[in-house]
């Protein structure tokens, strides 16, 4: 029982570092750049969500949507005024920038939501159904449902669709891209957008299980960082997988070895499967024809 | 020497230079009689920011009050006004450290108060002794900070005190739900240290067995594993002693696994907002504090409660006092403390740890005290002080029967 119960929560938090890494992925992908600060982004869609639904009432369905539109638009402008200029002058500084970024959004935050720990109420964390002997929220079914789905679509879109294939098209290089119309600039944007959106997805659905607070992204970021560079930051589904993994390996030393030891044995193990497999869980090496 | 370099002192300018050295030296006297009327500043390190920022408001507003009340009846030492500075210590120990040097060098406060958290506190006990420097806590229970083996000692507390209140927690246990093999739920931290400590030590004098031990860290979301391993060792209550963010996410992770037993804790829950994080599990946790606001009042208690709705319009009733241990502690310990230092005659150290004795009769909030302190006992407050309470749904404490 203890090992199911386990499992159910480490699927639950892996499923949203494989969201947060999905996101890594993303601009990667399409830009060789990231928003070194997703933990940030996820926790904009906890506070948002919450100052909309909790603070301000609306319902449940209108607050999810805003938020994640205010999400991606945070996205595009971290693209536009903190990633693009450093890119235009090939100065690797983007990622200093997106880390200074998130920092101050973290105290931002902190000024306008609050310096304590706000709980969110949740429909689906008000029941529990007892599973073999372990008790689960159907919260718990609903983050790897979505996480999972995410990079199912995002794989199809990428494989079988006109806009995926030029998103691809865009860093295998961007001046062919640009010779066939697609147009890089709008590409890289669209990236950060999804990017942000995902990071948001993953705050909308860990915030009942966790608390609400502005600090709250911070370590969630450098794992999601830790799984995507142990999947490989090439492959979607290497790093969701990567993502899922962390999480089962942090619930299951929790669970047998007690919580002092969660951090040093799950950041650990990173570093001899890089050793092992250098390109990541499903990445590879070279050129991938589009 | 040639003219550009020779003095320009000449003899016309002396007069003008006597009258500033004149006026400077006025300057310098005149300050000497304004120090008379200088602020007595007193000083605050408490978590004002994260989990626990409510018991650090209480603090305040506890302390402010009692500040407020004193300052328009004169003030001490002939004249000089009470003020009190914060700081926060982010419940961190380095941090509370850090501000607890600035507080003794920079602002020079006449005493420090503390604030929720025993590491913080515990950090800060060896500097108050070295500096000389009264350290009074208001919420802190952790045994080893007043009984720090110091001499002189120049830690007090009007609070609770770990020993105590973990034999207080068994008894209610065993009166109350016939608990006879409670497990222990502690935070992984010098706090839950010393209740480990008193627990174990009032089990065995009480004739409880112990199913389990179990810890956790500040930041843990999921306590099942814990939980479960005390449930099959055959615990038919938890004792659970953690500050409120930890704390909600053990009566979440019960109400999960869907194991009804009875939870008693220690009142490190009611520095934030326990009902609001844990859940419906939450209203039914029983826990200690050192008084309530609700229920007939003493004198003393109505007054506060005026003096507290005054100056805190947000505060309209006894349900809005948030965390009121904190507000009701602050407000007797600042009550004593500035009596001592009338008594003292002075704001240096040890004249004010001497005269902590020499306080009195002082027909307080929580209980008269008669006196509050003597050589052997730092400790305000004692076992008789104690209620067992619990939340309502709607995060107001309200006495329970039994203890």
């Amino acid at each position: 029982m203890l090992i199911l119960s386990a499992l159910i929560t480490g699927v639950a938090t892996g499923s949203m570092y494989g969201l947060l890494a999905l996101g890594f992925h993303v601009t990667w992908a399409v830009s060789r750049t990231v928003n070194f600060a997703q933990g940030s982004s996820m926790m904009l869609g906890a506070v948002l969500l919450y100052g909309l639904a909790v603070t301000h009432g609306w319902p449940g369905a209108v607050a999810v949507a805003v938020t994640l539109g205010l999400c991606g638009a945070y996205g595009l402008a971290i693209e536009r005024c903190v990633v693009r200029p450093f890119v235009a002058r090939r100065s690797d500084a983007w990622l200093m920038a997106t880390v200074a970024v998130g920092i101050v959004l973290d105290n931002v935050a902190l000024f306008t939501f609050g310096k304590e720990p706000r709980g969110m109420p949740s429909p689906l964390t008000r029941h529990t159904v007892q599973v073999l002997g372990a008790g689960v929220y159907p919260l718990h079914l609903l983050i790897p449902a979505v996480g999972l789905g995410i990079a199912a679509a995002l794989a199809l879109v990428t494989r079988y669709t006109v806009y995926g294939k030029a998103l691809l098209a865009v860093v295998q290089s961007p001046q062919a891209a640009r010779l066939i119309g697609v147009r890089v600039e709008t590409a890289t944007s669209a990236a950060y957008v999804l990017s942000t959106i995902f990071a948001g997805v993953a705050g909308v659905l860990i915030a009942p299980l966790v608390t609400v607070s502005a600090g709250m992204g911070w370590v969630f970021g450098i794992k999601a960082f830790a799984a995507a560079i142990l999947g490989g930051l090439d492959s979607a589904w290497g790093v969701v997988v990567a993502g899922i993994l962390f999480g089962l390996t942090e619930a299951l030393v929790t669970t047998l070895l007690g919580s002092t030891y969660t951090n040093i044995l799950s950041f650990g193990i990173v570093i001899p499967a890089l050793a092992l497999m250098p390109h990541g869980l499903l990445g590879r090496a070279g050129a991938q024809r589009v | 020497m040639p003219s550009a370099l020779r003095s320009k002192t000449t003899t016309r300018s002396w007069p003008a230079l006597t009258m500033l050295t004149m006026t400077l030296v006025a300057l310098a006297l005149g300050t000497g009689s304004i120090q008379a009327a200088d602020p007595v500043k007193i000083g605050l390190v408490a978590a004002l920011s994260g989990q626990s920022a409510a018991s650090g408001e209480a603090i305040t507003r506890g302390l402010t009050v009692a500040i407020d009340e004193i300052n328009a009846k004169g003030g001490v030492l002939g004249g000089r006004m009470l003020e009190l500075v914060r700081r926060d210590d982010e419940s961190n120990p380095s941090k509370g450290v850090t501000a607890a040097r600035e507080l003794i060098f920079k602002e020079q406060v006449a005493a420090l108060f503390g604030g929720i958290d025993s590491p913080v506190s515990l950090a800060i006990v060896p500097i108050a002794n070295a500096e000389k420097k009264p350290f009074i806590g208001v919420w802190a229970a952790a045994t080893g900070i007043t009984r720090n083996g110091a001499n002189p000692n120049y830690v007090f507390r009007v609070s609770a005190v770990d020993v105590i209140v973990d034999k207080g927690l068994l008894q209610y246990a065993a009166k109350t739900y016939g608990a006879k093999k409670p497990g222990l739920m502690l935070i992984n931290n010098p706090w839950g240290e010393s209740n480990n400590d008193g627990l174990t030590k009032a089990a065995a004098a009480q004739g409880l067995a112990i199913a389990g031990v179990e810890k956790f860290q500040t930041e843990d979301v999921d306590m099942v594993p814990q939980l479960s391993r005390l449930k099959e060792a055959g615990a038919d209550s938890i004792i659970l002693v953690a500050n409120a963010a930890p704390a909600a996410q053990v009566v979440r992770s019960l109400d999960r696994m869907g194991w009804a037993a009875p939870v008693i804790s220690h009142w490190g829950i009611s520095g934030g907002r326990f009902v609001e994080l844990g859940g419906p599990g939450a209203s039914k946790v029983a826990f200690v504090q050192t008084y309530s606001f609700f229920g007939e009042q003493n004198p003393r208690g109505k007054h506060v409660l005026e003096l507290l709705m005054k100056r805190y319009p947000q505060v309209k009733s006894p349900a809005d006092v948030i965390a009121p241990v904190g507000t009701a502690n602050a407000y007797d310990a600042m009550q004593i403390l500035a009596r001592a230092i009338q008594a003292a005659g002075a704001t240096d150290g040890p004249k004010v740890r001497e005269a902590m004795y020499k306080v009195g009769r002082y027909e307080g909030l929580i209980k008269t005290y008669d006196p509050a302190f003597t050589a052997d006992n730092h400790d305000a407050l004692n076992e008789n002080d104690y209620v067992m309470v619990r939340y309502t749904d709607k995060g107001e404490i309200v006495p329970v029967k039994g203890k």
